[in-house]
């Protein structure tokens, strides 16, 4: 049990993470990380070794929270598929380019509040591959092997993924004329 | 090369997983186009925003109070 603790303190953060993710929603996410480690420890004895531990755990996270969001939707089918099909994305639209240093134009908790508004308009397919890859920073072969993904399907979702969120992006870190800045406290640079 | 062409390679000159031919490819349609050159930059920049941002903080208290949850059941089963 202890060694099984020390595997909860190891990753109980990056599993939170991609519940929230996935589910939009504090409270299922607490939910999905209690199962998801319930869960993992009823099958310890199925862990093959042959992937890391991480992945093996992600993986049963991701089934959790899909779950978890049928549930909320009365029971609604919900898969790592779901709204993939958008051509959104394929093609950037909006070419404008950025100020030079969007992070400086908000302050702290107005850009968490960008981000998550941002990638929570991406279908959960788009996001739970773009959390384990450019934020957890899975490898594409780790990340197809979390989701059970061919290859190409990650690098076709993660590309579209990343397009979208800048393009989403866009519209916030656009260079401005006269480069004031909207939500800065401490004023304009 | 067209920016279609390019778009379709954009995961790879992110993932600096070009090979070196290909990579030549790529750079010379960047120095001729800025539109392609704006999109491989504010997607960097969209990428490392995301990775230096924790969106789903874990505050300690919830933290305590999910290991203390996870452990009981665990010790149940």
């Amino acid at each position: 049990m202890a060694a099984f603790e020390k595997l909860v303190r190891q990753y109980d953060r990056q599993v939170f993470r991609i519940a929230n993710h996935i589910v939009q929603n504090r409270e299922d996410a607490e939910d999905v990380v209690q199962d998801a480690f319930l869960k993992a420890y009823e099958k310890l004895d199925q862990f093959q070794g042959n992937s890391k531990f991480y992945t093996w755990l992600v993986r049963i996270a991701v089934n959790e929270a899909l779950m978890r969001l049928r549930k909320r939707r009365t029971g609604r089918m919900v898969s790592i598929d779901e709204d993939v099909e958008t051509e959104e994305g394929s093609m950037p639209r909006d070419l404008a380019d950025w100020s030079p240093d969007p992070e400086a134009m908000y302050g702290q908790s107005e850009m968490a509040d960008i981000l998550r508004k941002t990638i929570q308009g991406l279908p959960p397919g788009f996001r739970v591959v773009f959390a384990l890859r450019d934020v957890d920073g899975l490898s594409t072969e780790e990340t197809a092997e979390t989701l059970g993904l061919s290859i190409p399907a990650v690098k076709s979702r993660l590309l579209r993924a990343r397009l979208q969120l800048r393009e989403r992006l866009s519209r916030y870190f656009k260079k401005r004329d006269g480069s004031v800045s909207r939500g800065k406290q401490d004023g304009a640079k | 090369m067209t920016c279609t062409e390019f778009l379709a390679q954009l995961d790879e000159m992110l993932d600096q997983d070009a090979a070196l031919p290909l990579r030549a490819d790529l750079e010379e349609h960047l120095r001729e186009c800025e539109h392609c050159e704006i999109t491989l930059n504010t997607t960097r920049k969209t990428i490392q925003i995301y990775r230096s941002h924790e969106l789903y903080e874990l505050p300690d208290d919830l933290r305590e109070r999910l290991h203390k949850a996870i452990l009981a059941k665990c010790r149940k089963c």
